[in-house]
């Protein structure tokens, strides 16, 4: 469905009027910039130096960083839930859960043990949300992770869904290491790469470094306002 | 609440400010620790100079093809399903935005803070509307609750106490808790969990859109402009015109950028980019998403010598650094828009009637300029308005005037001048103490209650030359 454009031209013809010209412009590319400071930011670092960055910043932003193999992911994330109080536990639909080898715990181990576990399911509608409203802890996988300021970048759409990283009191999020860049700017690129490509932009992306937060009061810092008070990253090692 | 906030002269406004010792405390201790942080943040960061000059350039090329860009931008977030609304002024956002609310028979609505909907007022017509509005930033749902008014861009409940906020949840809420931060933040968290689950409409501002992509970025700490998006089956967000980028190239460096200027972050805990209504088979995420472009008076700065004021990123950098903001608080400017961007931005989109006397409450010092991250001008621009309004629009205060027609009276005969300096001395001794004149009278008045004047010397300057001329002593 195409959307709705009201009242433009008039609008826009006041702009090119006080722009000093008599119309819009038919193409205009984004020009060279002059200056490309951030590109130098974090540069020539290995996976193992951005990892070091990584495991610094989250020390800033109230956030547990913890590095396993991929072998021993299930039991990481078994203790992390553990040590977060037990289910329920909400985890996106996404079958790199069952290329990382959590099928068992997700579908056996947890649910054994009285944590159960809900998949967010298109099909299901509204009630995702209640689940994730219910939830203890909710469960994602990050695209990239951003070790400059700490940052997973989440993709939310159909068996994303965006409610699971904000709903539940406490969140995890997945990440194998060579995911890892230095900061938003490489982001940035590979999305705008994507997009001219003529891939479709994902309907939310989210960057999310640490749990929420505020200083509202006083400018006195307080973990956990309306989103999460406690994350754990797990950075899975597939180098 | 509309751009402009209180009804109280700007001479009233500003006693009222520099008495209040809270206030002034709290103002101080934030603006020391923001640009503490903005100065860590910048330094982490290296080369803010090469920085700031790649944010102006960027702002600037928006700026100077704004029509191709919001063109785009239109086009790009129709393709994705998205509504776009161009209001030319408040009204017409207005108008618009409860079209829809009606349309969706909405009776609730969360809203997630933006400068803007408090320019155009939004709220209150809303809620004329019989609709129920939640602020849903903490700062902005404190005040709220008892109708008071931002004091700054960034923290807007700076001037109240945790006291203050603990007795309004009380009266409010029958909040029976203690006064500390953590605890006040549970309750706001328990009362607007519900709010999200049960709102129609989420309203939210627009720190920047992408042209290339038909996207919004919004920047939060809290969550909750996500949960203001996630959970309602309408998005609104409304922005102002000049609040967009080419790609997400640009929007990479700007919100790196304002974060680390506005609170001296990396990041925030959230920078979230929706691109259009949620998609098909999603099962949260707006069914319908509005975009409202406001102008309301932007277009009139543009092709001006105040252009530069658009390229604005609402960091508040320039109120954290301010001495006259730092003194007189955020409530003294009359305008949700205060420190120095609000001294410039308040005048052209509020009109001089109101805001004249803003340009004048600065010591053109500079910080502001100097730590603006998108390089606006903001002290010379100040000065431009002075000049306006002094040389175009004859509005100098009638003081002013009185005692700059008198010196010119005065000046432009050699004869008045000679005798106005002899007598000077004399005629002022009943007010002179201590070789300085305290106590201001007639046109002095204003400007001497905060400051001493030096009496005038007994001999005059030409008389000693006089005198030394002849080999006199000097004195």
């Amino acid at each position: 469905m195409i959307g709705q454009i009201q009242n433009r031209q008039a609008f826009i013809e006041k702009i090119s009027q006080k722009l000093k010209r008599s119309e819009v412009p038919s193409a205009i590319e984004p020009p060279q910039w002059s200056y490309a400071p951030q590109y130098q930011v974090l540069k020539d670092k290995t996976q193992d130096e951005l990892l070091e960055v990584l495991q610094k910043q989250c020390q800033l932003i109230n956030t547990s960083c913890v590095v396993t193999k991929l072998a021993d992911l299930p039991g990481a994330v078994y203790e992390t839930i553990q040590s977060y109080g037990g289910g329920p536990v909400i985890a996106w639909q996404d079958e790199r859960f069952g290329h990382y080898g959590l099928t068992e715990l997700f579908n056996e181990r947890l649910p054994k043990e009285q944590v159960p576990v809900n998949t967010w399911d298109p099909a299901k509608g509204r009630e995702n949300v209640s689940l994730a409203e219910k939830a203890n802890v909710g469960i994602t996988i990050a695209e990239q992770m951003l070790a400059e300021s700490g940052t997973a970048v989440l993709f939310s759409y159909k068996n994303h869904g965006r409610a699971v990283n904000f709903l539940p009191e406490k969140s995890i999020i997945l990440i194998p290491k060579s995911m890892i860049v230095p900061r938003m700017t490489q982001a940035a690129a590979s999305l705008r790469k994507r997009v001219l490509q003529g891939e479709k932009v994902p309907p939310c992306i989210n960057f999310i470094s640490g749990p929420s937060n505020s200083a509202d009061i006083e400018l006195i810092l307080v973990v956990g306002v309306h989103g999460p008070n406690y994350m754990t990253y797990i950075v899975i090692e597939d180098l | 609440m509309p751009m402009k906030v209180g009804s109280e002269p700007f001479k009233n406004r500003v006693d009222e400010g520099i008495q209040n010792t809270f206030m002034r405390g709290a103002v101080s201790g934030a603006q020391d620790r923001l640009e503490v942080k903005r100065l860590q943040a910048v330094e982490e960061l290296g080369d803010w100079e090469t920085w700031r000059l790649l944010g102006e350039q960027i702002r600037q090329h928006v700026l100077e093809n704004l029509d191709y860009y919001l063109t785009q931008l239109s086009d790009n977030v129709a393709k994705l399903g998205g509504h776009v609304y161009f209001a030319s002024t408040a009204e017409e956002a207005r108008e618009y935005i409860a079209g829809v609310a009606k349309q969706k028979n909405a009776k609730k609505i969360v809203k997630s803070k933006s400068m803007v909907t408090e320019e155009i007022d939004l709220n209150h017509h809303l809620q004329a509307d019989g609709l129920e509005v939640v602020e849903t930033d903490l700062g902005e749902y404190i005040l709220q609750l008892d109708n008071d008014l931002p004091s700054h861009i960034v923290a807007p409940a700076l001037h109240r106490n945790k006291e203050q906020v603990q007795e309004s949840f009380h009266s409010h809420h029958g909040y029976e808790g203690s006064s500390r931060p953590e605890e006040l933040t549970k309750h706001a968290r328990k009362m607007l969990r519900n709010d999200y689950l049960t709102a129609d409409i989420g309203i939210t501002g627009c720190n920047f859109a992408v042209a290339e992509t038909g996207s919004v970025c919004i920047v939060t700490n809290e969550g909750n402009a996500d949960l203001s998006t996630s959970l309602p089956k309408t998005q609104i967000t409304v922005m102002g015109m000049e609040r967009l980028v080419p790609t997400f190239e640009e929007l990479e460096v700007l919100v790196n950028m304002l974060t680390r200027s506005a609170v001296g972050q990396k990041l925030p805990s959230y920078v979230t980019v929706l691109s259009g209504p949620r998609g098909e088979g999603d099962a949260d995420g707006p069914e319908e998403f509005h975009l409202v472009i406001v102008d309301n008076g932007r277009s009139e700065i543009l092709g001006t010598e105040f252009q530069p004021i658009l390229q604005c990123i609402r960091c508040a950098a320039c109120a954290n650094v301010c001495p006259v903001y730092r003194h007189v608080g955020g409530h003294s400017y009359g305008s949700i828009y205060s420190g120095p961007v609000g001294a410039v931005l308040s005048p052209l989109l509020g009109g001089y009637d109101e805001y004249k006397e803003l340009p004048f409450a600065s010591t053109l010092c500079g910080a502001c300029t100097d730590v603006c991250p998108v390089k606006i001008p903001l002290h010379e621009l100040l000065h431009k308005h002075r000049q306006v309004i002094v040389e175009k629009e004859g509005r100098a205060p009638i003081s002013e005037r009185f005692l700059m027609s008198i010196f010119g009276m005065g000046s432009s005969s050699s004869g008045l001048y000679n005798m106005g300096s002899k007598i000077a001395s004399k005629a002022l001794k009943p007010i002179i103490k201590d070789s300085h004149i305290s106590k201001g009278v007639g046109p002095l008045k204003n400007w001497m209650e905060a400051r001493e004047f030096p009496a005038p010397n007994k001999e005059r300057f030409r008389d000693w030359f006089e005198n030394r001329a002849k080999g006199g002593n000097e004195s």
